[in-house]
């Protein structure tokens, strides 16, 4: 149910990798616990991260959530259209609602991520507790 | 932690695969399938609520009217039978135990629904019981036993029509705001009154808390092409907040007089003694130094109750209440300040996540209710 070519975070990133860039959304399992995202405010383009800061904020009618980087690096580019359609991380979270484009410093902090089934798993995990 | 309380139901909520949360002692649901689309069926059509947690205290007997009109600023005595008024419920020092509506049935018989404490409403009758006196007057606990569901949105009289017998053969139309009467819903007996919590018509109704299950699922059906959605607290908070209609324990509470929030209208002080009158006198001769006012936020996150509101570094009050309005787009916040600050136009800081958004004095509501309060 989660994206095969996709790689995920402990705490409910997506990663796509290519060779210039990685892109980063949430998954379609955060997007449900935060119900409809109506606000959205991402750090600029061109700053620099670290693995595990945060990338920014989404704020639903209840809850508020930080979406953090997966790698250091610097922000290339942050998805613009979802500051005046929030909506689009509710609709389309592997596609129109990515969020953040990076270019990575050090890409073997890639290399404990899950994979699509490992996510399944860690996802009913934390359903049951 | 304390057991959560169970509404009758909290079985239907399940069923419909509600996401639950605490709130106020129950086990509530919080939205069924998304909150904006829950708030938009109410605004556009219909909505249907599970308010079996408010808490209802019935007050019977010869001083029912004189024992309400001494416990409450609004004025209660020259009520009619069927007639409902909405008042803050407060201590003598001004501030509000509660918010309630009181209905009055007959001269020997006030209803009054409360907000839902832990322990079915424990708080509002321990402090009305406390103030008994000399009343000749009954005064008994019966949240557990009704169950309550509030139906809102503009076709709500039109369903509503079709399943509701008034007694007395009057039609449902002709129950104006509100006003209350008993009827029956397919054979079930209710109390119905026009009010609501959402800015828009509607209906709440009350009946013994074993049919109320039946009463959900038959309006949820009938109401099914008129597209009624079961809606949950997330929805019923952001409509009420677009119209700017206070919630306890945000907007009002225990500190905060109606003086200061914009519930002065239910004060009635040329009426005969009740609780909270010299304080509130008082307040009034020496004029309030803060007051609950509403704010626009362009941009910068959502405010959150408690978050500090700033001027020139120096605070200056606190957020009450803050979301997303759906209706408008748009984000707005409630909030206590200095009365200084309080005017229409002037521009002041919030601290969201220890940084300073800026936020401008604007008029509420910030939704006009379809049918004013």
């Amino acid at each position: 149910m989660y994206p095969k070519e996709l790689n995920y975070t402990k705490t409910h990133e997506w990663v796509k990798e290519t060779e210039e860039f990685i892109t980063v959304g949430i998954t379609s399992f955060a997007v449900e616990e935060l119900s409809d995202i109506v606000y959205v405010e991402l750090r600029p383009e061109g700053e620099k991260v670290k693995k595990g800061s945060s990338l920014g904020t989404l704020e639903s009618v209840k809850a508020v959530s930080d979406i953090y980087s997966p790698v250091s690096g610097e922000i290339r580019e942050f998805n613009s259209k979802l500051q005046n359609q929030p909506e689009l991380l509710n609709k389309d979270p592997y596609g129109e609602g990515w969020v953040i484009r990076l270019t990575p410093v050090e890409r073997q902090e890639l290399k404990g991520l899950m994979n699509a089934e490992e996510y399944e798993k860690f996802v009913e995990e934390e359903k049951g507790n | 932690m304390e057991e959560l309380l169970l509404t009758p139901l909290h079985g239907e909520h399940l069923k419909l695969k509600a996401r639950m949360i605490p709130f106020d002692g129950f086990d509530m649901p919080v939205q069924y399938t998304s909150i904006l689309e829950e708030h938009f069926a109410i605004r556009e059509k219909a909505g249907i609520f599970d308010v079996s947690h408010m808490g209802e205290i019935e007050l019977r007997g010869k001083d029912a009217l004189s024992f309400t009109d001494y416990l409450v600023p609004n004025s209660v005595m020259n009520m009619q039978n069927g007639d409902i008024k909405y008042s803050p419920l407060c201590y003598p020092h001004g501030g509000q135990v509660d918010d309630i509506f009181i209905y009055k049935i007959e001269d020997d018989f006030v209803l009054l629904v409360v907000n839902a404490s832990p322990d079915y409403s424990i708080k509002d009758f321990n402090w009305i019981s406390q103030n008994r006196g000399i009343f000749d007057v009954e005064i008994s606990n019966k949240s557990s036993d009704y169950g309550e569901v509030a139906v809102q949105g503009p076709i709500s009289e039109k369903l509503m029509g079709l399943l509701v017998k008034l007694e007395g053969g009057i039609p449902l139309k002709k129950l104006n705001r509100f006003k209350s009467s008993y009827g029956e819903l397919l054979g079930k007996k209710i109390l119905i009154s026009r009010t609501g919590y959402t800015g828009e018509d509607g209906f709440e109704i009350f009946s013994d808390a074993e049919d109320i299950v039946y009463i959900w699922n038959v309006v949820l059906s009938e109401g099914k092409k008129f597209g009624i959605k079961p809606c949950g607290l997330g929805a019923r908070d952001t409509t009420r907040f677009e119209v700017c209609y206070w919630l306890y324990g945000n907007d009002i509470d225990e500190t905060i007089n109606p003086l200061e929030t914009g519930q002065g209208w239910t004060i009635k002080f040329d009426k005969g003694n009740f609780i909270g009158k010299e304080a509130l006198l008082q307040i009034k001769r020496e004029g309030i130094s803060r007051k609950l006012v509403g704010l626009y936020v362009a941009t910068g996150g959502i405010p959150r109750h408690k978050m500090d509101v700033k001027k020139d570094g120096k605070t200056i009050g606190y957020i009450t209440s803050g979301n997303y309005c759906p209706s408008l787009k748009k984000v707005y916040a409630m909030a206590i300040l200095n009365v200084p600050y309080t005017e229409k136009g002037t521009k002041v800081d919030i601290i969201i996540r220890n940084r300073d958004v800026k936020a401008e004095v604007v008029d509420m509501p910030f939704v006009k209710p379809v049918s004013k309060r």
